[in-house]
Parts: C-alpha cells; sequence; structure tokens
C-alpha cells in the first residue's frame, strides 16, 4: 500500500444505519477488503443495546501506515455512507465538512416516534436538499430495493459496498471483494452478493 | 474467522476485532481452558475461542455466571494449565468474592482475568470500573492500547502470572474490544500440557501443598511480595512507551485506547515537537522508577484514561513521594475539570484540553458555517431513535400482556426487573410500556421483589411482578428465589425465556442441551428447578396474549407465597427464527378505520412494533415487509380486526 493511493492519510468513512441492517457486516468486508491491499485500517463501533432500534454507526480509518482511534474527530468524515436516509443527516451534524462524500440509501426505517405520530420524519425532498447542501457530492441509491430484488433486503448492505467501491476513492476493486466473500461466506452466496456489490459500482456511476 | 484464529501464516496481517486479538493472544500462550458469561463488549472472546476449541484442543464454556466462570478457572491453574476467564465491567463485582480469596492462595499455571468494560455505557446500565479490584484485592493490571497490543499483551500476561504465581488481570474497552484494526500473528506453541493436580505436599508448598488462602497474614505478605516482582518487572516492559520531545513542555500519561485519542489530538493541533507521551501498558502498580523519569522531563502533566481518575491517583501520590527529587509537579485532569470525570473521552476531548492548556486555539473541527448550517437543517429532521424491542420480539407480547394484568388488576401492581433485553421495559413509551419499575444488577428483581412481597404486615396492598431471563435465571436468580421461598414472600415470578443469551448473542446456558463448543450437554429444566422449591409453576407461549393476561391476573390475585409463570417463545432473531416468517402479515384497508376508529391508533401508537408503520397519505396502518418479523401478535392487538395473518409458505 502506497500513500499515493490514498487522497489523504487517514481516511475516514463513517458507515450508518439502524441496528439489524447489516452496518457491521458492511464495515468488516470493506475494511477487509482494504487490509488485503496492505492498508492499516482501525474500525470502530459498537453494538449490544444499540442494535435494538437504535441508530448504529462504524467508523473507518484507513492509513498507510499507522493505527488512528477509533472514532474520528468531529467533522473529518470523507465518505459517510448511509444505509437508512436519515442517520446520513445524523452523521453530517457531527462528522460532516464542506468535502464530505455522501452515499444515500433511500428507503427510510422509521423510529417508533414517528410510527406513533409524535415526531416528524423528513420528507424525501428534504433529505434530498440537505444532504446535497452538506457535502460536497450526494448519491441516492435505492440499495434496498434493488435488494429486495435480489430476493433479500440485507444484501441493500452490499449494494453500498458496491457503491463504495464504485466511488474510485479507495484503491479496492470487484476482485478483492470476491476475494473476501469467499473466505468468509459460503460458496452458494457469492454470485448473489457479487451481484448486489455490481448494482452498486453500476448506481454509483450513473 | 475460524479457520483465521488458527491460521499461521508469517508476514500477514489480519484484521482483528479486540476481543478476537485478545482470543489469539490466549492461544498464542498454550491457554487450555477458557470460561466466562457473556456480557458486552466481552462476549467474543468465548465465541471466538469457542469455535476453535476442538482443533485447539481447548476446553471452553459459558460458565452459570462470573464467580463459577472464574472457579472452573483457577481449577485449571491448580492443575496446572492455562486459563483465561472473561466477563464484562460488573462480572467483576460478581466473582469479587473468589478473587480475593484466589489472589491470596496464588495460583499455578498462568490465569488471567480478561474485563471488558463499558466508558460512556453504550451497551450497559452502569459505567463502573474494575481497575480498583487491582490494588483493592493485590494483583498487578494490564490495559492494551491497540490492537496488536491486545494480543502481545494478552500473551505476556500468561507469562507474568506464572513468573508471580498469581492472577493478572487484563482491562479492555468496548472501544478496543468491538473496535478492530490489523494484527500480526505469532507463533501458536505445539507443546500440549497435562493436567494434574498435587495437593499431598507439604501444606505451604506453592506446586504441591494445598491451595488455600491460609495461613492468613503469611500468604497476604507472599501476595504483596509478588505484587513487588511485578512493579520490578513492569519498570523494563516493552508495553510502557514514550514518544515525544526529550524536554516536552507538556507530558500526557495515559493508557488503553485513550492512547489513540492521545496519538490523533497532538497529529490534529500539530505540537509532536511540544508535547510528549508516555503510555502505561502496566497500569498498576506503576513502575516508579520509569515514571520518575519521565516526571522529570517537564512540570506539566497531563492525564488522560476513562473512567475514573485511577492513573491520576497513582501517578499524584508517587509524585508526591518523588517531590524531593523531582521537584513539584502541576497536574491536570479529571480533578482539574479538563476532562469530564463520567462518560467516555474521544480524540476531539483530548484536543480541548490540550488547547487549553497549551494556549492553541488555531484548530479547527468543523468549520463554523458549517456547523452553523448543519445544526440548522439537520436539527428537526433527525428524529431520535428510541430503543426498542425488535420485531417479532416474544418480550413485546409478555409486557403488552404483563402491563394489561396490571392495569385490571388495578391495585397498582408493579414489575421488579432485571438485565436483558427485556430491561428495556423500564422505558416508555418506546419500548415495554413503561411496565418495570427497578432495575439494577442480574438477578437483583428477584430479591427485590421477595423484599416487597414481605411488607403485607406495612400495610403495603400493591401486588408484585418481577421478571428475569433464562440466562439470567441460572445466573443469579435461584438464590433469590430461594428466599423468597423460604420466606413466603408474596410475589410472582415470570421467567421470560426466548431460548438463549439474546442480549448478547445467543451464547449457551444451563437450559439448552448444547454447550459453547456446540457438544450435547444435559439441560437443567427451570421448571423443575421451581417445582422442586414447592413453587406453583406454569407455561404459557407469550403470544397467546389473552391466555397469558388471565394467567398472570389469576396469580396476582393469589395472596400467599410464590408463583412462576414461564414464558416460552424463543427470540426473533435466534438463527432458526431469522429464517423464515410465521406468518405473512397484511392490513385489510377496508377494516382499518384508522383514526376515526375508536383505538386511536392502538398498533403505531401504543404497541409499536416498528414492523408496522402508518401511512400518512392513507390514514391507514400498513406492514413494512421489509422489518416485520411475522410472528402475528399483532393481529390479536387491532379491535377492528383488520391486521391479518395467514401461514406463510
Amino acid at each position: 500500500m502506497k500513500k499515493k493511493q490514498l487522497s489523504k492519510d487517514p481516511y475516514n468513512i463513517v458507515i450508518t444505519g439502524v441496528g439489524g441492517q447489516g452496518n457491521v457486516m458492511a464495515s468488516r468486508l470493506l475494511a477487509n477488503m482494504l487490509v488485503r491491499k496492505g492498508c492499516q485500517v482501525t474500525i470502530g463501533e459498537t453494538f449490544g443495546a444499540s442494535q435494538r432500534g437504535g441508530s448504529v454507526m462504524s467508523h473507518l480509518r484507513v492509513s498507510a501506515e499507522s493505527v488512528w482511534s477509533p472514532q474520528i474527530p468531529k467533522g473529518r468524515a470523507d465518505i459517510v455512507a448511509a444505509l437508512e436516509p436519515v442517520e446520513a443527516l445524523r452523521v453530517l451534524m457531527r462528522y460532516g465538512n464542506p468535502g464530505v462524500k455522501v452515499l444515500t440509501n433511500t428507503r427510510p426505517i422509521y423510529p417508533v416516534g414517528v410510527i406513533a405520530g409524535e415526531l416528524d420524519y423528513p420528507s424525501p425532498e428534504e433529505i434530498r436538499a440537505t444532504v446535497k447542501e452538506l457535502s460536497a457530492y450526494a448519491w441516492f441509491i435505492a440499495a434496498t430495493d434493488e435488494a429486495i430484488k435480489l430476493g433479500n433486503p440485507i444484501l441493500g448492505n452490499i449494494v453500498m459496498i458496491g457503491a463504495i467501491a464504485g466511488m474510485g476513492e479507495l484503491p479496492i476493486a470487484r476482485e478483492d471483494f470476491r476475494e473476501v466473500i469467499v473466505s468468509s461466506m459460503p460458496a452458494e452466496k457469492l454470485d448473489v452478493n457479487l451481484k448486489a456489490f455490481d448494482i452498486g459500482v453500476e448506481k454509483v456511476k450513473q | 474467522m475460524m479457520s483465521k484464529l488458527i491460521e499461521q501464516k508469517e508476514g500477514v496481517q489480519y484484521l482483528l476485532m479486540g476481543n478476537e486479538a485478545i482470543a489469539r493472544g490466549a492461544l498464542e500462550a498454550g491457554v487450555s481452558v477458557a470460561c466466562g458469561y457473556p456480557g458486552t463488549p466481552s462476549s467474543e472472546i468465548i465465541e471466538t475461542l469457542s469455535k476453535v476449541a476442538k482443533e485447539g484442543n481447548l476446553y471452553v464454556e459459558w460458565s452459570a455466571n462470573e464467580k463459577v466462570a472464574m472457579e472452573v478457572a483457577a481449577a485449571a491453574s491448580f492443575a496446572g494449565l492455562r486459563s483465561l476467564c472473561t466477563m464484562k465491567q460488573n462480572g467483576v463485582h460478581v466473582t469479587s468474592d473468589f478473587l480475593l480469596h484466589l489472589a491470596a492462595s496464588g495460583t499455578r499455571g498462568g490465569m488471567i482475568l480478561v474485563s471488558c468494560e463499558d466508558p460512556g455505557a453504550l451497551s450497559s446500565v452502569n459505567e463502573v470500573e474494575s481497575r480498583y479490584f487491582a490494588p483493592m484485592i493485590e494483583i498487578p493490571l494490564l490495559e492494551p492500547a491497540d490492537f496488536q497490543e491486545a494480543k502481545d499483551m494478552t500473551r505476556w500476561a500468561f507469562e507474568l502470572s506464572e513468573e508471580i504465581r498469581n492472577i493478572v488481570m487484563v482491562r479492555s474497552v468496548t472501544r478496543l474490544s468491538h473496535g478492530s484494526g490489523n494484527v500480526s500473528f505469532g507463533k501458536l506453541p505445539d507443546t500440549k500440557r497435562q493436567a494434574e493436580f498435587k495437593s499431598d505436599g507439604p501444606i505451604l508448598d506453592p506446586d504441591e501443598g494445598l491451595v488455600f488462602s491460609a495461613p492468613v497474614v503469611y500468604k497476604h505478605q507472599l501476595q504483596q511480595e509478588k505484587i513487588k516482582r511485578a512493579r520490578e518487572i513492569f519498570e523494563l516492559s516493552p508495553f510502557n512507551t514514550y514518544q515525544g520531545p526529550e524536554k516536552p513542555e507538556l507530558l500526557l500519561i495515559t493508557c488503553s485506547i485513550c492512547y489513540l485519542y492521545c496519538r490523533e489530538a497532538i497529529s490534529l493541533l500539530g505540537v509532536k515537537e511540544r508535547v510528549g507521551v508516555l503510555k502505561f501498558g502496566t497500569t498498576w502498580p506503576l513502575p516508579p522508577e520509569l515514571l520518575k523519569r519521565h516526571l522529570s522531563l517537564t512540570d506539566n502533566i497531563l492525564i488522560v484514561e476513562e473512567v475514573r481518575p485511577f492513573l491520576e491517583e497513582h501517578v499524584k501520590i508517587l509524585a508526591a513521594e518523588m517531590a524531593p527529587e523531582i521537584g513539584i509537579k502541576t497536574f491536570y485532569g479529571k480533578e482539574t475539570g479538563h476532562f469530564p470525570s463520567v462518560g467516555e473521552l474521544n480524540p476531539d476531548l483530548v484536543v480541548s484540553a490540550l488547547s487549553k492548556i497549551l494556549g492553541v486555539s488555531s484548530y479547527i473541527g468543523m468549520p463554523p458555517d458549517y456547523e452553523k448550517k448543519a445544526e440548522m437543517l439537520t436539527s428537526t429532521r433527525t428524529p431520535r431513535r428510541d430503543l426498542i424491542f425488535c420485531p417479532g420480539c416474544p418480550h413485546r407480547a409478555s409486557l403488552w400482556s404483563i402491563h394489561n394484568a396490571l392495569q385490571m388488576d388495578g391495585r397498582r401492581g408493579f414489575v421488579c426487573g432485571d438485565i436483558g433485553c427485556y430491561s428495556m421495559a423500564i422505558l416508555s413509551p418506546s419500548c415495554g410500556f413503561g411496565t418495570m419499575k427497578t432495575l439494577h444488577s442480574m438477578g437483583s428483581g428477584t430479591g427485590i421483589a421477595s423484599g416487597f412481597g414481605k411488607f403485607g404486615q406495612f400495610g403495603m396492598e400493591q401486588p408484585v411482578l418481577t421478571v428475569c431471563g433464562d440466562s439470567t435465571f441460572y445466573h443469579a436468580v435461584i438464590p433469590a428465589l430461594i428466599n423468597a421461598v423460604h420466606h413466603a414472600a408474596n410475589m410472582t415470578l415470570i421467567v421470560l425465556d426466548n431460548g438463549g443469551t439474546a442480549m448478547t448473542g445467543f451464547q449457551s446456558h444451563p437450559g439448552l442441551t448444547v454447550n459453547a463448543m456446540g457438544e450435547e450437554v444435559p439441560a437443567v429444566d427451570i421448571a423443575k428447578i421451581c417445582e422442586s422449591l414447592g413453587v406453583r409453576v406454569e407455561i404459557r407461549d407469550p403470544f397467546d396474549l389473552e391466555e397469558t393476561r388471565k394467567v398472570i391476573n389469576r396469580f396476582l390475585e393469589e395472596e400467599d407465597g410464590v408463583r412462576v409463570l414461564i414464558l416460552r417463545q424463543i427470540c426473533g432473531l435466534s438463527p432458526e427464527k431469522k429464517a423464515g416468517k410465521r406468518y405473512e402479515m397484511r392490513v385489510d384497508e377496508e377494516l382499518c378505520l384508522g383514526e376515526n376508529c375508536g383505538c386511536n391508533r392502538l398498533c403505531t401508537r401504543i404497541f409499536r412494533c416498528p414492523g408496522i408503520n402508518w401511512d400518512k397519505e392513507k390514514k391507514k396502518a400498513r406492514i413494512d415487509e421489509v422489518i416485520c418479523a411475522g410472528c402475528g401478535v399483532c393481529s390479536f392487538i387491532c379491535p377492528a380486526e383488520a391486521i391479518k395473518r395467514e401461514e406463510a409458505a
């Protein structure tokens, strides 16, 4: 891993979503791809009670040579990948900056307060406008809907990984993804995961 | 994962979670026995080891509780094996009685206690520290600062334990245990250890005598000599490092993951030339000579740690003793308010403390105009995400029935709670209908209810209920239940049996027919235990709301002694449940009266399963097919019978 392959060191990625969306899995897969490329990666994440319907967040620090803190400092995210749209806003509030690139899955998961009618959930237009206003680049991808078409909504996280790879910011490619999936999942899951990954790459390039 | 942990390739870096790194360190040390009780953030250590138990010739168990875990691990040490015992911070308190005696008797094979703590209580109902047990019980304490060290230090802790012949405590925190990073592996040993307990030698022989804390004063003296030896070893430990200029303006003293926060803050502020970092891997007892050398470098010291000022206190004591040689120092830390005295730290908090002390004001984390814009645009658009019971969770159904039974009973009855997912029943209105009114440690719901159940003589007329999970039942409820039965306390215990230690990820417990290593074992039946105590026991399916409510109401009306109701339904997240939905749910839009229904949106406003949404445009309830787990319970909630269930194909 040569420093020149990263535009910044450390390069900071936040993957966010709601408990149960496969956030932790996504951060591990992405980090494993990067470690295979010789990067030093630190992932910071919490789970446990936070999984029970709450917001979850993984911090990935990617570096050519150094171990970084598992918590990204305020205002220092380079990529935000949100498996749930409102979580993109929540993360930008603390980790955003004018140069941040944001990837948002468009399918909402409503907090119980919203379901109960006590809280308001912003409209898709409001979310879109806010993310655009607070980022340098913004992509909106119907990752869960694409995953449902593939037969399993959980694959939304893989569509998002494909999209991150497709952004071209990190030294990772389809082959890295394939190798990580081969070493961490049963063989019969490879094809559908590759399909989900390819959809993500495709969507971000559109 | 399974193969990765026992792989052996030179020069390869692996991405490991802190807990996996600790497990690998134990494997490299040749650990034979690993025991623990699940608790976030500690659980993955035993989980990881259990997966390689066969290949690694290990014995791994999820014990009934932390005290028993340490007793089993101690047996291994007495038999000459290396052993590891893991738990979260509270567990050290549970095990502390035995730990105190074990530290006095000493150990044989290397034995370590790994306490994984939760600063900020990200997954806990406390953020207590167990570091204070080290000086209180007089055992050495190690704190790894990153993922590589988590592995290396764990391995070394076994050697230290054998060197001083006592248990060694290794403390991790959530951000290390559940963080991940690159780790290079060392060699796995190929020596096989033979277990043999020698106990027929001279009484005080440390190798062949009795394992016992008496004669107390003599053994206590030996224990303190072990600590002195550890301190000498710590003077030269490679886990204590200094980075920075020869004469720093400010010396940071730190340990654990806070070390990475310090490095980040120095980098962000660009003050590498002005600030030095002394990182302690061996936090108790502190090596005085090493400390003296570094305190001599400067007069200003900032101590960075979480949660309590443990290092701060011990450094200050030694600095006071050294004052004639090193002069008077100024200390910054929690006591001076440079860091909060509660909660976890992060790089920004270290940046802020450093900026204040060094008078640096150039660092900008988030551009102020961006911050203002972000605040303005997001504050009304980020609805809070409350904790909830998962879709398909049997606890939602159980607590719904408990809540309704108490309402129907009308005597202001209440529920004493316990530790598990169902602890969230203390929340209202997001979770559990605010049913639970007390929540402390494992098993304490039953103990507290046992007390309340005796206060009839003081005019207490409220019926008392207590809930516990199946794993908690074995952990600490049994003695409290025996107490309640023996004293004829008037109470109802409801065991929310969801078939595993669900909160922490389905670890096995004594009620199951499988152990941590996947072997078949005898299950210990909760109902039979209760019956053997002379308690009347009934078992119901919590998804049968009406029947459950009826039994609870009947139990509440009984006025003497203890009743037990076991509500049995497996967790919605358990692998067998996740595989498929039992029911396909849908809302019949013809039948759903929406806001015109007298129910006032009971399903979405009160029942609050996240699988049911409210369609604002149609003004009808709607099932979210991605989230719904297909348990079918909501079909009984709707008074208009608009929520329909069909057996899933």
